[in-house]
């Protein structure tokens, strides 16, 4: 999955995850409108460039430039059980969209100031959107209610 | 307040880390975070943050609820304020009560089903969701040049027509918001010509799914156009009426004016879109900026405000209307013959009457909806300009005919974070007018 259709993408790990960004910020590209996941557990050895090493989760982040009028998006290779270091000093509008993430991924923000669950109840077990929480398969959970 | 549960400051609450915790249990790095000293403001702001009052004593403030059940909060937004006295120290919003899902359940239906799943996101403006999914799956397909133009045009009218209902509908909420009961019942009045005429096109007032991968369901029916331009001749004169009956009015001025102030970088840092980000003075629209559909062949102005306070958003809302219905009129000049959806027998389902005399129709038919059409691997990310700011869809494809992963950028979701920063050192009155004021629609925030 390599395919970009016209759209700017770039490939980072996650040591260089936050020198991109801060590049990117002085470049201009001062809003991070957009931070979501992936989880590619059925596609683990999909066609990525050659030097990036393909891992479970891909952190997407979509920054956009104003004056220039250009988006790019980066795809953050992150393994499991990896945490991923906060945008949340740079960007402060990932604040809820990295709570999202780590409420349906499990992925783990360092340095976040309120990692919590934001839209499942906050004892619930699994993380939705992984593709291994299979749909149906787990009973209803309501606080107090019998499942 | 109708619904309101009061805790003492301090007392442990059900919900854990989600909730607003009492000030004795944040450290005084998380309050100033809250206060929002990281939006990279001058330091003459983050001096003037110190003004409201930071040594709260415990007895002094109470946290109390607002929502999830209450009037104001435009269905399920709760939101946990720090009151002392009647000023909001801090404020949290507590979403997800109307999760279902919605990301999820993408990833079972097919390319073909996604519509129906996505258009009841942002229930106020379906259209508009339904407009950014099929771009982007047709982004996917290396379609997007193809889609005839008629059909281009006609997205372009269902989603200007979809921006003013939406609209309209906000003057109703925001205007019951504050007290002006009327409004709500002339701003729904006047929605409901425009749900008339998608009922007419679509068959359905809400959650068309019209708009859909390869171009639209059906053809405009006869006598659109004069249903359209019945709906333009009259509206300018019930606008008229709303100026007369808000704008102009003192107490409607000062109920907004100089609420919910939100500055240029602290927008912009929150990645606030739509007429948030406008009514602080940047000019940004994706219509203008990043055009789509047939927006380079239209004439309209980007409306921007000055204060970024509630009253600019308001009054920006109400001359987007009058902007919609500028291109609305050029459309209906423009609009040419044509087909309304792509001609492709791969993405399209072929004419019903086509099935009775052809094999290949039968087979294709048969296809498309038990097993869809698939889509090359790939991701793609589009946006589109939704009544609330930039709506986006990125979806990662693995070359089935259905979303590996469907991810919808929900305008309302984002602009929600703002709230916090637009409330500190208000009234409890004046939350009311801010939460309207950013106009959510809690489908769209939960999903």
């Amino acid at each position: 999955m390599t395919d970009s259709i016209d759209q700017s993408v770039r490939f980072v790990s996650v040591p260089d995850y936050i020198p991109t960004i801060t590049g990117l910020y002085a470049d201009g590209f001062t809003m991070c409108v957009d931070l979501t996941a992936v989880d590619y557990l059925l596609h683990t050895n999909r066609n990525v460039p050659s030097g990036v090493v393909a891992q479970r989760f891909e952190v997407v982040v979509n920054l956009l430039s104003m004056a220039k009028r250009e988006r790019i998006r980066l795809r953050l290779q992150v393994a499991e059980g990896e945490s991923v270091p906060s945008l949340f000093d740079i960007h402060p509008s990932t604040e809820a969209m990295e709570r999202e993430v780590f409420d349906m991924f499990g992925i783990v923000f360092d340095g976040h100031p309120d990692l919590t669950r934001i839209l499942m109840p906050e004892d619930w077990d699994g993380h939705p959107l992984r593709k291994d929480y299979a749909q149906g398969r787990i009973p209803v959970q309501f606080k107090g209610a019998a499942s | 307040m109708t619904s309101t549960a009061i805790t003492s400051a301090g007392a442990a609450t059900s919900e854990g880390g989600q909730e607003l915790q009492s000030r004795t249990d944040v450290s005084q790095k998380a309050l100033m975070r809250e206060a929002g000293a990281v939006l990279r403001m001058s330091e003459s702001d983050a001096a003037a943050m110190a003004d409201v009052a930071t040594d709260v004593g415990e007895d002094q403030s109470m946290i109390i609820n607002m929502g999830p059940q209450h009037p104001s909060t435009h269905g399920v937004l709760r939101l946990m304020l720090e009151l002392q006295g009647e000023t909001v120290l801090r404020c949290k919003p507590v979403i997800g009560y109307l999760h279902t899902g919605m990301e999820k359940t993408g990833e079972s239906l097919t390319y073909m089903q996604g519509g129906t799943n996505v258009t009841r996101m942002d229930y106020l403006s379906p259209l508009n969701n339904e407009l950014v999914f099929s771009m982007a799956t047709e982004k996917l397909l290396g379609i997007d040049g193809e889609i005839p133009e008629r059909a281009q045009w006609m997205r372009m009218l269902l989603s200007e027509l979809n921006r003013m209902s939406s609209h309209l509908l906000f003057m109703a909420t925001n205007g019951m918001d504050l007290g002006a009961v009327s409004m709500m019942l002339y701003g729904w009045r006047e929605r409901e010509e425009v749900l008339r005429f998608f009922q007419k096109v679509t068959g359905l007032r809400m959650n068309h799914n019209f708009i859909r991968p390869g171009g639209v369901a059906a053809d405009l029916p006869a006598g659109w156009r004069d249903d359209v331009l019945s709906l333009l001749d009259m509206l300018p004169d019930r606008l008229a009426e709303y100026e007369v009956l808000m704008t102009g009015q003192p107490i409607w001025r000062e109920r907004l004016q100089g609420v919910g102030v939100i500055t240029q970088s602290e927008a912009i840092a929150l990645a606030a879109t739509g007429p948030i980000l406008r009514s602080t003075g940047v000019a940004w629209d994706l219509r203008k900026d990043m055009p789509y559909l047939k927006y380079r062949d239209v004439e309209f102005d980007v409306v921007v405000g000055v204060h970024g306070d509630a009253y600019d958003r308001y009054a920006i809302r109400l001359q987007e209307i009058r902007e919609s219905m500028r291109i609305v009129r050029q459309i209906l000049d423009k609009m040419p013959l044509g087909d309304y959806r792509i001609q492709n027998k791969k993405v399209t389902p072929p004419p019903r009457g086509r099935i009775d005399e052809s094999m290949e129709a039968l087979i294709h038919h048969f296809k498309i909806f038990t097993e869809g059409f698939k889509v090359p691997e790939g991701e793609a990310y589009v946006a589109i300009e939704s009544p609330r700011g930039e709506i986006g869809c990125y979806i990662a494809s693995d070359g089935s005919s259905v979303p590996y992963r469907m991810h919808v950028r929900a305008p309302s979701f984002v602009n929600v974070q703002c709230l916090p920063h637009m409330m500190r050192g208000g009234l409890v009155a004046d939350a009311v007018a801010v939460i309207s004021s950013i106009d959510p629609v809690l489908g769209e925030v939960d999903r």
